[in-house]
């Protein structure tokens, strides 16, 4: 076959050379099975020890818009996304070529499908055109139409590994891994990836400048996303009952959860589960029945995203009055309102920690990577417990839906649940009263009692009207006051059963605060900063209430900025509303489009504020 | 209004097979109206809890908001209780049912705790045939927030004010029938002679059962004009069967001699004993029980008793398959899959 002339065009700008450090964007059309081949190549990087980042940029919709999967191949270990351009785009969406081959950076790569010649306006000078005929090819090879498409993503794949020096025996094996109990499938597909490594390689010049090369700095590490992790975690952390209502992007915590408690807590034989999983009818049920849970004993759980916190709220302050332990994950997209449900963001701080009406405030968990995702979420069921309380883990779409690299999981065999003070049946025997909202011990935290526990002692009326220290319902202020100052001091004693703050510090002048998914970008923003001399000590919130290091932190340092992806600063809002520090020193770097927060934005927001530091903004919020 | 409920009992009241007297199964003093049906209720809660042999403390009472809600504190002191947020008992019950299927479940809601605030959530836990016994303390309008009509108010009814009520209302009962409940009853607070045996029915239904229980509000929705009054309800009550319930370990004495009897076995054993004073209407045959209902309504009338009963479809226990050690009593052994297994995820996720 001959080679066709754009194929082999150089651009006028020197084409990028690299190794284990480039970007490749796939821009596919939804529903077209690209993902399971998408996925095959990034994991392909992953297994040839090169840390690897890829991210579904995908639309609302479940066929038919166009969807992106960006992968970011980094030796480094550099995970965020990575601002800029893309070095390699895949465009197999004719849909969206015009804007993606905008994306392409000076040097970088267009790989197409050539079956017909190219729009002229997609024509630039300076990158380099990869043509193959994809469309030819797979009307060549299969008859049916299905076959056609489904193999037309692994033969780019099969393209790509030529492209990029990438070892064909590590994708037989995942493609062998992928279909072990569908063998038949096998070899078409290792067949289809061969097709397009030797298509690839007798029609341009392989492999590129730009390629991947065996690497050993991947070690144990898993790749997973933070629902799965966080769905494992609730195994873990003894979570019986989930209860939820389907939204994207939180759908697969509570799919992972059932998954993995179907292989743990099932006993087939019987055909009975150790666990239950009900589908609400919407999120306030959802909550109604966690809620009901926690208070007769079970550890549950529900799974959202904003909209459902939204509706979640009454519920929320329910069960911070009547103090009731449950879990909720939160799964951040972007918001107010319906906003763009497949885009991340972190604008729920400020809903979460103060949801519900009156003086409520929340216990919040901040994960940024699928361990801490799992860890926290078991640990979440034990918090709930001791301090009687909703716990609401934040997450967001990045790192929910994304798989991420993450250090390996692990279980403390000899860890024991703390289930908490509630009082067994031989407690209450040898008690002389009990008062459910007497605070016997004076730390804040009362002893409860299960339904059915005992025949004559400990039962009481939980509600959520004002009662005093025995249930009792009443309207005397100094009752309702009463309650009210030790569900605070509560609040206030509750870092001592939260994890504590991650702090990298080298005592320099200027440190940077941040949570979540935005942790993987700062870290490399430091490095960035660093590169141009500014030196930055770093913390990484993980829980709301703050410890005093928090506290520490912002007096030791003449700046804190404050990495938030959200337009309102809300987590500045909260520190500053929950600690006694000055508003001046929180500087506010915020990132909020949608697309997942990345370094170079960070960088230049901090070294913009510190080159004209004559003046600093209290916030840019 | 008396404000002090006295201690003393007569000291030769009855006990039930556990040794109890009614006095272990009352509640606190009723901060209700004097003369609201809630109150009687209330009572023949007790007297149907005691009746059963029901030790207290396996009970659970919910609740959402409102005046009915409030009437679970009237009630079974040695239980606990959940008096949760509008319209929202019944996910708080089902979560509650989950975490520990052993117990008694009683809910008490009421027309706009059920019919309005909290309709979603109340044809869900129908669907689920969520194993309790929901109440609707029904009086037609908002009590707590003085008289406005609810979404059970009849078309035509006259509030307090003396505005006519223009919009259709809904029957729960109805509601109950059309989407797939098993077990449908209406009674009124006036007649304890049906009510208490229909609890008692209900509490050994296995799986959810609907008790509409007209129930007058005497401050604001008992005047004339009103079709939830005590005397338009008295008035205008037909009752479908009259039944009696026998427990599953006494012997069936009771023999009916008048009119079309007959027996239904329970779950649990016991028997219900029915009545049946409307011929056309077989209890145990859906299609009957919505024409006997549109039969009763179109005549004006309002069809209480045991409308509906289905004993064979499976409860929410059986159809969410969760093992019978409640899932609130299971250890850390039971609930955590350990390290080895973890490593074992880890592996495949490499």
């Amino acid at each position: 076959m001959p080679k066709p002339e754009s194929s082999e065009k150089k651009s006028s700008v020197a084409p990028i050379t690299a190794i284990n450090d480039f970007v490749v964007k796939f821009a596919n059309v939804n529903g077209s099975g690209s993902a399971s081949a998408n996925t095959l190549f990034a994991k392909a990087i992953f297994r040839m020890g090169v840390p690897v980042a890829p991210r579904n940029i995908f639309p609302s919709n479940i066929q038919g818009l166009p969807t992106w999967y960006e992968v970011r191949v980094s030796e480094q270990g550099y995970l965020a996304k990575r601002g800029g351009g893309v070095d390699l785009m895949v465009s197999v969406n004719p849909q969206s070529q015009l804007d993606d081959v905008a994306e392409v950076l000076p040097g970088g790569y267009f790989f197409y499908d050539n079956t017909r010649p190219l729009d002229i306006r997609l024509i630039r000078r300076d990158i380099n055109y990869i043509g193959l005929p994809l469309t030819d090819i797979t009307n060549r090879e299969y008859d049916d139409a299905r076959l056609r498409q489904l193999f037309k993503n692994v033969i780019y794949v099969g393209a790509l590994a030529a492209l990029l020096d990438m070892e064909l025996a590590v994708f037989d094996k995942l493609i062998a891994e992928q279909f072990a109990h569908k063998e038949k499938l096998i070899k078409p597909n290792c067949d289809a990836l061969r097709l397009g490594y030797k298509t690839m390689g007798e029609m341009y010049s392989c492999p590129l400048g730009m390629n991947v090369r065996r690497s050993d700095r991947v070690g144990d590490q898993i790749m997973m996303t933070g629902n799965s992790a966080c769905g494992l975690g609730a195994v873990y952390g003894g979570a019986s009952v989930a209860a939820w209502y389907p939204i994207t992007p939180s759908t697969s915590v509570a799919e992972a959860y059932e998954s993995y408690a179907s292989q743990m807590r099932y006993d087939k034989e019987a055909d009975r589960k150790d666990y239950v999983v009900i589908q609400a009818e919407d999120e306030l049920a959802a909550m109604g029945m966690v809620i009901g849970a926690g208070w007769n004993g079970a550890r549950a759980f529900t799974a959202t995203s904003g909209p459902g916190v939204s509706l979640m709220t009454e519920f929320l302050g329910l069960a911070y009055f009547a103090e009731v332990p449950a879990v909720l994950i939160d799964v951040q997209r972007t918001g107010p309102s319906t906003g763009m449900p497949t885009r991340t963001q972190q604008g729920d701080i400020l809903s979460c920690v103060y949801a519900s009406h009156g003086d409520t405030r929340h216990v919040c968990l901040f994960p940024a990577n699928p361990k801490q995702c799992f860890d926290l979420t078991a640990a979440a069921f034990d918090m709930a417990e001791r301090l009687q309380t909703p716990i609401i883990i934040l997450t967001d779409l990045d790192l929910g839906m994304n798989e991420c690299m993450s250090e390996a999981l692990h279980w403390d065999d000899e860890r024991k649940y703390d289930r908490g003070k509630v009082l067994s049946s031989e407690q209450l025997d040898e008690l002389d009263e009990f008062g459910r909202y007497l605070d016997v011990d004076g730390d804040h935290i009362t002893w409860r009692t299960l339904p059915g526990t005992h025949p004559e002692k400990g039962a009481f009326f939980t509600r959520g009207t004002s009662r005093d220290e025995y249930a009792l319902y009443t309207e005397k202020s100094p009752a309702y006051e009463k309650n009210m100052e030790r569900l605070l001091a509560k609040w206030k004693a509750a870092p001592a059963w939260l994890p504590e703050p991650l702090i990298q510090s080298d005592g320099n002048s200027y440190g940077v605060m941040y949570y979540g998914t935005s942790a993987d970008a700062v870290l490399e923003a430091r490095d960035l900063a660093k590169s141009q001399g500014v030196a930055l000590d770093c913390l990484q919130i993980l829980a709301v209430p703050f410890h005093d290091s928090v506290t520490d932190f912002i007096n030791a340092h003449d700046y804190v900025f404050v990495v938030e992806q959200n337009r309102d600063a809300q987590m500045r809002t909260v520190l500053l509303s929950e600690l006694s520090c000055d508003p001046s020193k929180l500087v506010s770097v915020l990132h909020y489009n949608g697309i997942p927060i990345s370094a170079d934005v960070i960088a230049e927001q901090i070294i913009n504020v510190l080159q004209h530091s004559v003046a600093v903004p209290a916030s840019t919020s | 209004m008396s404000f002090y409920k006295p201690k003393f009992r007569h000291p030769q009241l009855p006990s039930n097979a556990l040794g109890f007297t009614r006095a272990e199964y009352e509640g606190a003093l009723s901060t209700l109206c004097a003369g609201c049906g809630h109150d009687s209720i209330s009572a023949a809660v007790v007297q149907a809890c005691w009746e059963l042999d029901l030790e207290p403390h396996r009970i659970a009472k919910v609740s959402g908001i409102g005046c009915s809600s409030k009437s679970p504190t009237y009630f079974l002191n040695k239980s606990h209780g959940f008096n949760s947020v509008h319209g929202r008992m019944p996910s708080v019950a089902t979560g509650a049912y989950v975490a520990n299927h052993e117990l008694t479940y009683i809910g008490v809601s009421g027309d706009g705790d059920s019919a309005s605030i909290g309709m979603g959530q109340f044809a869900h836990v129908v669907r689920r045939n969520m194993n309790m016994l929901y109440m609707v303390e029904n009086n037609g309008c908002y009590g707590l927030t003085k008289g406005q009509d609810s979404a059970t108010a009849d078309e035509g009814s006259r509030s307090k004010a003396g505005a006519i009520n223009p919009f259709e209302n809904i029957d729960l009962v109805g509601v109950a029938l059309e989407i797939g409940a098993t077990f449908v009853a209406r009674s009124f607070s006036g007649d304890k002679e049906q009510l208490v045996p229909l609890i008692k029915a209900a509490i050994a239904h296995r799986g959810f059962a609907l008790l509409d229980v007209i129930s007058p509000c005497v401050t604001f929705n008992n005047h004339h004009g009103s079709t939830k009054s005590y005397d338009y309800t008295r008035e205008h009550v037909q009752t479908g069967n009259i039944v009696d319930f026998v427990p599953s370990r006494s012997e069936i004495t009771a023999h009916y001699g008048e009119g079309q009897n007959h027996s239904l076995n329970l779950h649990d054993g016991s028997v219900l004993n029915l009545s049946k004073t409307a011929p056309d209407h077989d209890p145990q045959d859906r299609r009957q029980a919505i024409n006997a209902l549109a039969d009763s309504r179109d005549a004006g009338q309002i069809l209480t008793g045991l409308i509906y009963i289905d004993t064979g479809e499976p409860d929410f226990h059986s159809m969410m398959k969760i093992n019978d050690k409640p899932l609130n009593s299971l250890s850390q052994d039971q609930l955590c899959p350990g390290n080895e297994a973890l490593q074992k995820i880890n592996q495949k996720l490499r």
